[in-house]
């Protein structure tokens, strides 16, 4: 997989240095995360794209360093699973060489780049709610939500949007001609296509499970080790002394304010977690509590992806006559 | 006349990438300040310090950073005309644009009103544009500056003493490597294509002709990677990487260790609002 991932990385790194002319006299740049989600999947795709960026940042120093993380969630993350989701479900039992497949990238491009830049647009539009100075400055990013996602937005979707449909519906079209093959890999039709592009080994499967049920089992440690991770307060917690001394502890002994901050408290009567603290009102231990929660989280991930999975082998099954 | 704009202006942007690279080989072979620390030494001082650009909060500060880099740019052998073409103006423009705006929409006290006032600068809305501005200025230019001196190959060597997953450095290795190929294939069909092509193409077909290339070039690629694919395997690689790390510390690098995390983590101290 190495470089099968790295070769993409590279073509999408090149990619985006493309100049597309776009109906209306404009050019865009795409992104190629929709091309890259649809050839080697959006495992691959968060991989590739991701390491495009950080090449871009580190070598190229077209972008911060301080913001990789984000943009690889943006572009690399929310870009990948959106694609992935919008392009299965709109082919989903079409033939490889299917029109419906064209429309399906386009609409999973356009959706996967306004998906990204909607991210980004309330990563900066909170900015200037989190960090102002005394006099009221703007510490980072100086747009609040009501500027940025209008900003980000028109961009995206009247231009990069398009410009990533053009080429992701483009490149498929290609692909269907030229080497029908590499559409196969999220097409969902043929069950042994891993023949042709090696998918993840039982072993390895077997080592995540190992690492995860490893974690599940190492989470109370956070509850003996810390008391509570910084930050992690609850509104009681500011209203008794003991918490109050807690928290003044944990921050360099600056004493926590007197008053239970009003965000917080407005924020914590309105929303009501299904698990209050983490911990079933049952489970008298707090640290098994705990894992507990932990468990129930992963088990709801889980189930989830299975749902996905078991909808699309449905859809799959329901779209191919036996 | 305006030929084919969208097809030249993708062949000007690959050579200038080409470019851009060819130059920072050339640097980071000059004797200078930072090449002569050792390259794990480049790569944590100079994040240290775009870490410390970012933390503080002062104008006043990150300009006293902004006249260090130029300083280390100088004692490093990196041309001012390099950085003020490179970085720059390309961030003052980039920049400028995104943060005029602010100037007229951060709420605060007017220092400036337009007649008729329909517009007004406020005083808050400029120390926000300065900062962002010099912030970015600031932290691009040790990044290049990091780039510039240390060979790529030295700096993925660093994150590999850094613990930095070897498949992950491994990718980034191969990735850099293709990323020359594959520019260099693109442009290459660019070319052919300009060279063949009599008049104005309407940019319907300079689309198609984009994505045509595009395909051409993934399937290239992944021709490309099987091919390495194979290479690697009959060469006997098993899946685990393994890196020459020569890399020895000496007095010096940690002098200089010392003085890049000592001058980050006082910007920062200044830096407090």
């Amino acid at each position: 997989m190495i470089p099968l991932i790295s070769v993409f990385a590279a073509f999408s790194f090149v990619l985006m240095m493309f100049n597309l002319p776009l109906p209306g006299g404009t050019t865009g740049h795409a992104l190629g995360v929709t091309i890259a989600t649809i050839v080697i999947g959006p495992a691959g795709s968060i991989l590739a794209i991701s390491i495009a960026l950080a090449i871009q940042a580190l070598f190229f120093g077209d972008g911060g360093i301080t913001t990789l993380g984000a943009n690889c969630f943006n572009m690399a993350i929310v870009g990948s699973l959106v694609a992935y989701v919008t392009y299965r479900m709109i082919a989903s039992g079409a033939a490889i060489t299917s029109r419906r497949r064209l429309v399906a990238a386009a609409i999973a491009g356009y959706l996967a780049t306004n998906a990204a830049a909607f991210f980004a647009a309330v990563e900066f539009g909170i900015q200037p709610l989190l960090f102002r100075d005394a006099r009221g400055v703007p510490l980072y990013a100086p747009y609040t939500l009501g500027v940025a996602i209008p900003a980000m937005m028109i961009g995206h979707l009247a231009i990069a949007g398009v410009a990533e449909a053009a080429i992701a519906a483009g490149l498929v079209a290609y692909l269907q001609v030229a080497d029908p093959t590499l559409l196969q890999n999220t097409s969902g039709l043929t069950p042994d296509s891993a023949a042709a592009h090696p998918q993840v080994s039982q072993k390895s499967l077997r080592k995540l499970w190992i690492t995860v049920s490893l974690f599940l089992l190492l989470t109370p440690l956070g509850v003996f080790t810390a008391g509570r991770a910084w930050g992690e307060w609850s509104a009681s917690e500011f209203s008794n002394a003991e918490g109050r001394a807690r928290i003044a502890a944990s921050s360099q002994n600056q004493p926590a304010p007197a008053e239970v901050p009003l965000g917080l408290q407005r924020l914590s009567t309105l929303w009501t977690a299904p698990i209050p603290a983490y911990a079933p009102p049952f489970v008298r231990s707090p640290s098994l509590g705990y894992m507990l929660s932990a468990m129930f989280g992963v088990g709801l991930v889980m189930s989830l992806s299975l749902a996905v999975q078991s909808f699309l082998q449905r859809r799959r099954g329901a779209g191919q006559p036996a | 006349m305006r030929r084919n704009r969208a097809i030249s202006s993708t062949l000007v942007g690959l050579t200038r990438a080409l470019g851009h690279a060819l130059v920072s080989e050339h640097v980071a072979r000059q004797p200078g300040l930072l090449q002569a620390l050792d390259p794990r030494v480049r790569v944590v001082g100079l994040l240290a310090l775009v870490l410390a650009v970012t933390l503080s909060r002062r104008i006043s500060v990150v300009l006293a950073m902004f006249c260090a880099a130029i300083l280390i740019a100088l004692l490093s052998r990196v041309s001012l005309a390099t950085l003020v073409t490179r970085v720059w103006l390309v961030v003052l423009l980039f920049t400028g644009v995104i943060v005029l705006p602010a100037l007229f929409l951060t709420p605060g006290d007017a220092v400036f009103t337009t007649p008729g006032g329909v517009l007004r600068i406020t005083a808050q809305g400029a120390t926000t544009a300065l900062l962002l501005i010099a912030r970015v200025e600031t932290a691009v230019t040790f990044t290049t500056l990091l780039v510039l001196t240390t060979p790529w190959m030295h700096v993925l060597k660093a994150l590999r003493a850094f613990h930095v997953p070897q498949e992950v450095v491994m990718m980034l290795a191969m990735t850099h490597r293709y990323v020359f190929l594959l520019a260099e294939t693109a442009s290459q069909m660019f070319e052919s294509r300009q060279s063949r092509t009599v008049g104005v193409l309407d940019s319907a077909t300079q689309r198609r002709v984009t994505t045509r290339t595009a395909g051409v070039l993934l399937s290239k690629s992944v021709e490309l990677s099987n091919d390495v694919f194979l290479a690697m395997q009959s060469r006997g690689f098993r899946g685990d990487v393994k890196i020459l790390s020569e890399f020895r510390m000496r007095a010096w690098d940690y002098v200089g260790l010392m003085a890049f995390l000592a001058a980050g983590g006082f910007a920062v101290w200044m830096g407090r609002s």
